[in-house]
């Protein structure tokens, strides 16, 4: 306690602490760059500027160059568009439909709540790469194909968690009188549910967004994710596995970018603001 | 040093989520002599238990003891080092809580727990900690006290528990013990047994005792003298009889005066109220698989008939699991009744509340007992009681703003609370919010489940005569539900005594001192009173409580 009692402070009545702003500022910067890549880029992805393979930092290859040649700092730079992009996009779709599905199974019960939670249940004995490893190879690699597949592979697991805490809201008596007035369940959920789980529900996205982003990356490495000359970060750290001997920073670079990622995230939410409950202050 | 307890000018601060400073305990002085006991009383958030925590130096999370003396046995508490006073808590001072249900550890056996403080501080061996632990249960008049230690926590009833939450705190012989309203939890019927235990234990142990509470007639029967607190300060202190018959303070006589609630008057409009509201015929609902007779494997409610005519109030009172909570639930269709028919306003209504029509649902409305639980934590206040206006009413948004305020009115809650969320609000603000949204829709009648249990006596009351008026003024009728017979007797035109899922007797609050069903004799006679000699001039019938009472 000591030392959150020291790095506290607040603003617009929410109390947050350092760690968690510089945690969102690294997350904005990714963001800010993952939508402007295409503009800051010094060099082309494509385009070899080195005359040698995996050159170290200097002026004009701020980030060194990767096995071809070609400009580090530009494909990381690129690489937070695919990694940013597919994984947002990926756990929004997982986590709205996990979600929904949840507190739909919750509030309505009996046998469809069963049905849908074995559905799921077999959804989720199946391990992840393999199932992205089968899709990949019937369907081809294409950015669609990662997001449906990657946000499939994570529907299962919001489920689950969103009905749990909506189980447990389901038997409040607010939840009864609600019934008693004659509610619809479209109501049930959004108005009387939803607001009670919002926290731990934003919690769980970033968490799941991690896990896609490291998913994501993983199958990258393993050649199933985006096609060159497309990469992603998981597919600069795989493409450039041949220079770890060299100590080469297009190995590291892109593990680092993974690396701020997913470890803002995790402190941010660790680290949300909370609301000051007393109002007389 | 002449007494064994004695607080001088304890001050003890909080800080909010805010960093702001609020004082909870503001210079309170109180002395406890051996042997004596002194009952702390007050509404909720006087203070009253963090007193009682503090005379074994603990303040609770965020809290913290910020100036004046705790002398215990000749040690201040407060200046003594975290080690020292692990050392004398369980022995020189113990602690009997709240809930013994949440404080016993449901993973091991009664002895083992019991035993516990002995093994800690090395007191005695186990084997003679469990003849003492037997004795304790025997003086505590508990059922089989050889056999029970070896049960567990869920193994024994309520108010079992209580008192071998007692033991646990006796068997280190204290010298102070501290109970936390020990018996709030409990029915009137039990209470009086954990009551008689409690009081012969202490006796003849000679062990001082504080006893918290916010019920005067229990303090009444147990304390030799009474510390009343609002606050954070000490308002009046006296012994009880003093303070039962000559009480200086407002804020006490205010609190005799909740106790004793002024009778109903005469029914105004006993012959309009002819036609019947609601009547529920040979109503059966029970939890279980269902039998081949349709009928549930456990019935909670066993053919039940009642009546509620217009414009008065049929209170249903038992004690907790005589099944009244589950005849409420059946009534508003929340729990489906097996067999029997509900009636209201002369038209048959579906058992299921999924079935039957917005304006049947809209007439009978239900307000439960938590009210922490009854509203939607994230929603402000103005969003709760303007929803059924909008759901039955379809009111605009500046019409449902307008009538919002009109219903804070009628609550008597400020308008400025409609901002706020439930968590902001006090225990009796939260209940009325409750009942304002119920009156948003328009009801003829409202079925309160034990609104009041929740509440401290002069709240409860409060909230009691609002609802005396709103009926005076809107004509609604009432079911209440209640295990206080106070509270009942405040409201209600008729009484219905239920036990064991079965309606016993129906009665009039006039015939109430003379109850014929044996039950209702036994459940009459266990109301405390305000009397201090009560308890020990109590006779019941032991046949009657070997029938009824729960051992």
């Amino acid at each position: 306690m000591a030392r959150a009692g020291a790095s506290r402070r607040s603003f617009l009545g929410h109390n947050y602490n350092l760690v968690g702003v510089v945690a969102s500022l690294v997350i904005l910067a990714w963001t800010l760059i993952a939508i402007f890549a295409p503009t800051i880029i010094p060099h082309s992805i494509g385009d070899i500027v080195d005359d040698d393979y995996f050159g170290p930092m200097r002026q004009g290859l701020w980030l060194g160059s990767d096995y071809l040649g070609r400009d580090m700092l530009s494909r990381v730079l690129m690489g937070a568009r695919y990694t940013v992009g597919i994984s947002l996009a990926a756990v929004c779709i997982a986590c709205f439909s996990g979600v929904m599905l949840g507190m739909f199974a919750a509030v309505t019960g009996g046998w469809l709540d069963s049905c849908l939670s074995r559905f799921l249940d077999a959804m989720n004995s199946i391990p992840s790469k393999l199932f992205g490893l089968v899709v990949v190879a019937a369907v081809g690699s294409s950015i669609p194909a990662l997001i449906l597949t990657l946000a499939v592979i994570y529907i299962p697991g919001a489920y689950r968690f969103a009905r749990a805490l909506a189980v447990n809201i389901n038997t409040m008596d607010f939840i009864t009188v609600a019934r008693v007035r004659g509610e619809s369940t479209a109501y049930l959920i959004g108005s009387e549910i939803l607001p009670n789980i919002m926290r731990p529900v934003l919690a769980d996205f970033g968490l799941r967004f991690v896990f896609i982003v490291l998913l994501l990356s993983g199958l990258s490495f393993l050649g199933l994710g985006l096609q060159p000359p497309l990469a992603d970060w998981g597919a600069l750290v795989r493409e450039n596995i041949g220079g770890l001997p060299f100590a080469a920073p297009a190995v590291i670079i892109p593990s680092l970018a993974i690396a701020s990622l997913t470890i803002s995230v995790n402190l941010l939410i660790d680290n949300l603001p909370r609301k000051i409950r007393d109002r007389d202050a | 040093m002449t007494n064994l307890v004695e607080v001088r000018n304890l001050r003890i601060e909080a800080t909010t989520d805010a960093g702001r400073v609020v004082e909870i305990i503001k210079g309170v002085s109180l002395d406890i002599a051996d042997g004596e006991i002194v009952a702390l009383i007050g509404e909720s958030g006087s203070g009253k238990t963090t007193i009682a925590l503090s005379l074994m130096g603990y303040a609770r999370p965020g809290c913290r003891i910020t100036g004046g003396e705790i002398n215990v046995n000749g040690k201040n508490m407060a200046a003594l080092s975290e080690k020292q006073r692990a050392k004398l808590r369980g022995t020189d001072i113990a602690y009997v809580p709240q809930s013994a249900a949440a404080s016993f550890n449901p993973s091991s056996t009664i002895m083992e727990q019991v035993i516990e403080v002995t093994r800690i501080h090395g007191l005695m061996p186990p084997e003679q900690a469990r003849q003492r632990a037997v004795e304790l249960f025997r003086a505590l008049s508990l059922p089989d006290p050889e056999g029970i230690g070896a049960r567990y926590p869920h193994q024994v009833s309520g108010g079992q528990l209580q008192r071998l939450a007692a033991a646990m705190a006796l068997i280190g012989d204290p010298k102070l013990m501290i109970f936390d309203e020990p018996t709030t939890a409990l029915d009137v019927t039990t209470q009086i047994d954990v009551l008689k235990a409690f009081k012969s234990v202490m006796r003849a142990g000679g062990i001082a005792g504080v006893y918290v509470s916010h019920d005067l007639a229990v303090v009444a029967q147990i304390a030799d003298r009474i510390v009343v607190l609002k606050g954070g300060e000490v308002q009046e202190t006296g012994t009880t009889a003093a303070i039962l018959s000559a009480a200086q303070h407002p804020y006490t006589r205010e609190l005799l005066a909740a106790f004793e609630p002024k009778p109903r008057q005469a029914q105004a409009d006993a012959d309009a109220g002819a036609k019947p509201l609601l009547r529920i015929d040979n109503v059966t609902a029970g939890y279980g698989s269902v039998r081949a007779d349709g009928l549930p494997l456990i019935r909670a409610v066993d053919s039940v008939s009642l009546i509620v005519e217009k414009g008065r109030n049929l209170g249903i009172i038992g004690e907790s699991g005589c099944g009244k909570s589950t005849l409420a639930r059946v009534i508003a269709g929340i729990h489906p009744a097996a067999a029997g028919d509900i009636i209201f306003d002369g038209k048959e209504l579906e058992r299921a509340a999924g079935k039957r029509s917005r304006d049947q649902l809209r007439e009978m409305q239900i307000v439960f007992q938590y009210a922490d639980t009854a509203l939607n934590p994230a929603k402000p206040i103005e969003d709760i009681i303007s929803r059924p206006l909008a759901f039955y009413h379809r009111l605009d948004r500046q019409a449902r703003s307008k009538r919002v305020d009109e219903l804070l009115d009628v609550v008597r809650l400020p308008r400025g609370l409609r901002y706020r969320h439930p968590s902001e609000l006090s225990g009796g603000q939260k209940q009325r919010v409750n009942f304002a949204r119920a009156l948003a829709a328009d009801p003829k009648l409202i079925i309160c489940d034990e609104i009041t249990s929740a509440l401290d006596t002069v709240v409860a009351a409060a909230v009691i005569e609002l609802l005396k008026e709103l009926q005076r003024e809107l004509g609604l009728s009432y079911i209440f539900i209640s295990h206080d017979l106070s509270v009942v007797e405040a409201i209600c035109d008729e009484i219905m005594v239920m036990y064991n899922g079965q309606r016993v007797e129906q009665i009039t609050p006039d015939k109430l001192q003379a109850p014929t069903h044996p039950y209702s004799k036994l459940l009459f006679s266990s109301v405390p009173k305000l009397d201090p000699t009560w308890l020990d001039g109590l006779v019941r019938d032991p046949e009657l409580v070997s029938q009824y009472g729960h051992r």
